[in-house]
């Protein structure tokens, strides 16, 4: 009975739980005034389409005021993009903007970035399927193929299947974390690592533990990269875009042993510092001091609302391995008993708790992937919206700095005055002089960097509440409609069962 | 604490594992009430008879589980009984699973918000409500069917646990000191071994044994299997109610319209608690309580084979002995008489023992047919109402 039973196919291919993006047009505003912006996309070794409409902000020149170099932008054909190798952690690197050609966003400047009605123009469908185990013992791993379908034409095709392995998704993570988290973006994590899990399936165990155990990763995976495209910044990312499209991969070696978690905890180990530091933020803005009290209780609240629905789920499965225990029992009560109408009718009722048994079985399947699994992400999700935070407070923490140097250097200029070396006089008085400019500058940055990073968390978190918000509704609605699809089968269960109890003579 | 039920129009349908009781408007018996004072229930044993036997024509006494016990063992001590079925006695009255509960609830007071410290009260009081209508229901069966039996509701002492209006622990006392329950035990270390092995002539009883032997262990496993399936069923319950609790929490700290929509929510699974709760507790009530009730009643009938078995032991011996005593020339007619004696008492027991499991097989079918009517339908109704409850508030959550 329970040897074959395989993990159920995922509630209506788990892409559909995550509706397409439509918050993409966001970026494509002003794409006019995007042209003349001389400060376009740059990065050091890309060829970027010349009539390329820039992802934009609402501000066209701030995404890429950090650029400091300009590159000719020659070819309209993408070519494949390769990061500098494995990307150390905090180092700010320029996004690379790539730009769709300009007739799929066809739209006009003064575009709401909230509307929706174009959503269908931006469509993509990622789906990760086919574990396979490649190789033996402890060396083993598991590929898994990654599929991606899309109109868009900044993929090189319309459908296109890579490999890809566990790590892989990791170095994508660790890659995306380290470019943009820093600027404020909320980058979606990476699926935990599980050496458990991960262990079963190397020494080779077939059971029903190992199997449930690929599965749920590789809907992880797959929530994981269809995330990580919903966001319009990443989808573009020259990483996520040779992620999805590449059929060799360097290996993501200086990540191996990095998770979701622990690139998390070292970006914001550093951000924790900062904090320890005796300058405590003037939180000028109230809407961040409330906003994140309100990340705090979130993640308080959708914990224990997690923990209540994994208490389900392991319960459900109970339920379901007690009732087949069950309706074996009955069979050989039926078998015992000697009055023949009523051996048939406890055989029929064993039959019955017998599909029953696979009823709650299936329901705890609807149970985890459609609401225990999402609670989840969400939690690690409001992880990386809370160190996002942080990296603001790290970005006020270096304007303040660069304040306070500027401030030394000016009262050192005037300490020059006083001096009474007059041929070292004018040589000194141009040092200070050209570091006093090179501060300023770093002011203005760091105060350019700070309001650029404010700008862009009240952004992502607008997207982000207005995503959680319609993944709630849609999810509940999925899982009660699950719940109806069970209690109807219930229904014709017993119903069938009835006239055979009634039978019994 | 004390809490008292009284009579109610469910309790015919709570009154489901044995059938053909009360038919006989001649002595009629109810547990209309009880109290309850901490663990000990005091149940008000209500009488109303034609019978000449009776002092008056309707009375009510309180009794103890105690006094329960003491009836039913002295019935199973009556030499003259012995080749009836022994309607089981009544299991004591459990209250662990809600003292626990109580126990848990007083700890985690603390931890608890107002709402949900009462919600867990609420299902506290329910969970010992039910545990008492059970307790309530499995007394009342027992007088029931010894009402009901030609035999019994003649016996002496069956009257003066009705009718007694003293309390009868003295007689409890008294019983104890006389058996000792020496006899009891005896029955049920010995009775397989004994019945499986007698070498049976009678086509019957053999397949009586066989069938008994084998059906007991399997129904005590149903039994236990049942129990488990309910208890899960139990466990999803209040995980609906945790989850109901949580989102409620959410709900507390969001923007009006999504609040509204996990308030919703919570309602939900508030009322998927209680029906998943009504679930359980009447597949519990149906279904285990049927699978328990007839695990013990299938000992009783274990218990007559055993007797039956015994007296033909004993037969056997006298033979012996009468044949000893006709070699030896000494005490023949007291053999004799004896040998004669064992064989009536065989006899007896045999053609009793025939009519009892018989009407024993009767009764059983009877009753798990009206359990099983009772559950599927039970089921199929709450499952409606989950059906329609689920879709309206799928209708509401969309249009939200």
């Amino acid at each position: 009975m329970s040897e074959e039973r395989e993990p159920p196919p995922l509630p209506g291919a788990a892409q559909t739980v995550f509706p397409e993006p439509q918050d993409a047009e966001d970026l494509f505003v002003s794409a006019a005034s995007a042209m003349e912006s001389p400060e376009a996309a740059c990065l050091s070794a890309e060829d970027i389409s010349p009539s390329s409409n820039g992802p934009r902000d609402d501000d066209p020149d701030d995404l890429f005021a950090e650029a400091t170099e300009e590159v000719s932008l020659d070819s309209p054909e993408r070519q494949p993009i390769l990061s500098d190798g494995p990307s150390p952690a905090i180092t700010p690197v320029t996004p690379v903007m790539i730009s769709p050609r300009v007739d799929v966003f066809d739209r006009s400047p003064d575009q709401d970035e909230d509307e929706e009605e174009n959503r269908d123009t931006f469509d993509i469908q990622i789906s990760v399927s086919d574990p396979e185990k490649v190789g033996d013992g402890m060396n083993a791993y598991m590929v898994y193929k990654v599929t991606t379908k899309t109109s868009l034409s900044i993929f090189s095709r319309d459908e296109v299947c890579v490999k890809r392995r566990f790590s892989d998704f990791l170095g994508l993570y660790s890659k995306l974390a380290s470019k943009y988290m820093h600027m404020g973006y909320i980058v979606p994590p990476a699926p935990e690592k599980s050496i458990v899990g991960m262990t079963k399936v190397k020494v080779g165990k077939e059971d029903l533990s190992s199997v449930e155990f690929v599965e749920k990763r590789r809907s992880a995976l797959e929530r994981y990269l269809l995330r990580t495209v919903k966001h319009p910044a990443l989808l573009k990312d020259p990483d996520v875009l040779q992620f999805l499209e590449s059929s060799e991969l360097p290996r993501a070696v200086s990540t191996q042993a990095l998770s979701g978690a622990g690139i998390l905890r070292m970006v914001n180990k550093a951000a924790d510092a900062v904090n320890k530091m005796t300058i405590k933020m003037n939180e000028s803005d109230a809407w961040f001091e409330e906003k994140q009290q309100q990340f705090e209780n979130l993640d308080v609240q959708l914990r224990k609302l997690h923990a209540s629905v994994e208490s389900l789920v392991c319960h459900r499965k109970e339920l379901s391995v007690n009732t087949a225990s069950f309706a074996k029992s009955a069979a050989m009560l039926g078998n015992s008993e000697d009055h023949t109408a009523l051996s048939r009718a406890l055989s029929q009722l064993a039959e019955v708790e017998e599909k029953i048994d696979q009823l709650h079985q299936d329901q705890s399947y609807a149970d985890f992937y459609l609401i225990s699994e999402l609670l989840g992400d969400y939690v690690r999700l409001i992880t990386a919206v809370k160190g996002v935070f942080d990296q603001r407070m790290k970005a006020w923490a270096k304007w303040q700095d660069a304040q306070v140097m500027l401030q030394r250097k000016r009262e050192a200029e005037a300490k020059l005055q006083y001096a009474n070396k007059p041929d070292k006089l004018q040589q000194a008085t141009d040092e200070i002089r050209e570091e006093i400019e090179e501060w300023e500058g770093k002011v203005q940055q760091g105060e350019r960097d700070f309001e650029q990073i404010s700008k862009n968390i009240r952004r992502e978190v607008g997207r982000f509440e207005k995503d959680r918000v319609k993944d709630f509704r849609v999810v509940i609605i999925k899982y009660l409609e699950s719940l109806v699809h069970t209690q109807q089968q219930l229904i014709k269960y017993w119903e069938a069962f009835l006239p055979e109890a009634k039978a019994i003579a | 604490n004390m809490t008292s039920i009284s009579e109610d129009s469910d309790k015919e349908k709570m009154r489901s594992v044995s059938v053909d009781l009360n038919n006989d408007a001649s002595l009629v018996i109810d547990i209309p009430d009880a109290l309850c004072e901490r663990d000990k229930v005091k149940f008000t044993v209500h009488t109303k008879t034609t019978l000449s036997s009776f002092q008056k024509p309707e009375f009510s006494v309180p009794r103890q589980h105690e006094d329960f016990i003491w009836l039913h063992d002295t019935i199973v001590e009556t030499e003259e009984y012995a080749g009836f079925i022994i309607p089981p006695a009544p299991p004591k009255p459990d209250f662990e699973g809600p003292r626990e509960k109580m126990h848990k609830l007083g700890e985690g007071e603390s931890s608890m918000t107002k709402e949900e410290y009462a919600k867990m009260k609420q299902e506290l009081e329910a969970e010992y409500l039910a545990v008492f209508k059970k307790t309530v229901q499995v007394h009342e069966v027992f007088l029931q069917r010894l009402s009901s039996h030609p035999m019994f509701r003649k016996d002496r002492n069956f009257q003066i646990f009705l009718e007694y209006d003293q309390d009868l622990s003295v007689r409890r006392k008294n019983a104890k000191e006389m058996f000792g329950g020496f006899f009891k035990n005896m029955v049920k270390s010995a009775d397989e071994v004994l019945i499986s092995g007698v070498k049976e002539v009678d086509e019957f009883f053999e397949q009586e044994k066989n069938f008994l032997l084998d059906y007991s262990i399997k129904i005590k496993d149903a039994t236990a299997k049942a129990e488990k399936m309910t208890r899960s069923h139990k466990n999803v319950a209040d995980d609906y109610n945790h989850i109901s609790g949580a989102l409620n929490n959410t709900a507390a700290d969001n923007n009006t319209a999504f609040k509204k929509h996990l308030e919703k929510c919570a309602e939900v699974f508030e009322k998927l608690r209680k029906v998943e709760d009504r679930m359980a507790s009447d597949q519990e009530l149906k279904l285990t309580e049927l699978l328990r009730y007839y695990t013990r009643d299938i000992q009783a009938a274990k218990d007559l084979l055993y007797r039956r078995a015994r007296a033909l032991a004993d037969y056997e011996n006298s033979n012996k002995a009468l044949d000893k005593a006709r070699l030896k020339g000494k005490d023949v007619a007291q053999a004799e008489e004896n040998q004669k004696q064992c064989l009536q008492k065989f006899d007896k027991l045999s053609e009793s023992g025939k009519k009892e499991l018989t009407s024993f097989k009767a009764r059983r079918v009877v009753a798990f047919r009206k359990n099983l009517i009772e559950m599927t339908e039970l089921e199929i109704k709450h499952a409606k109402n989950s059906v329609s409850l689920l879709q309206g508030s799928i209708e509401i959550l969309k249009s939200n």
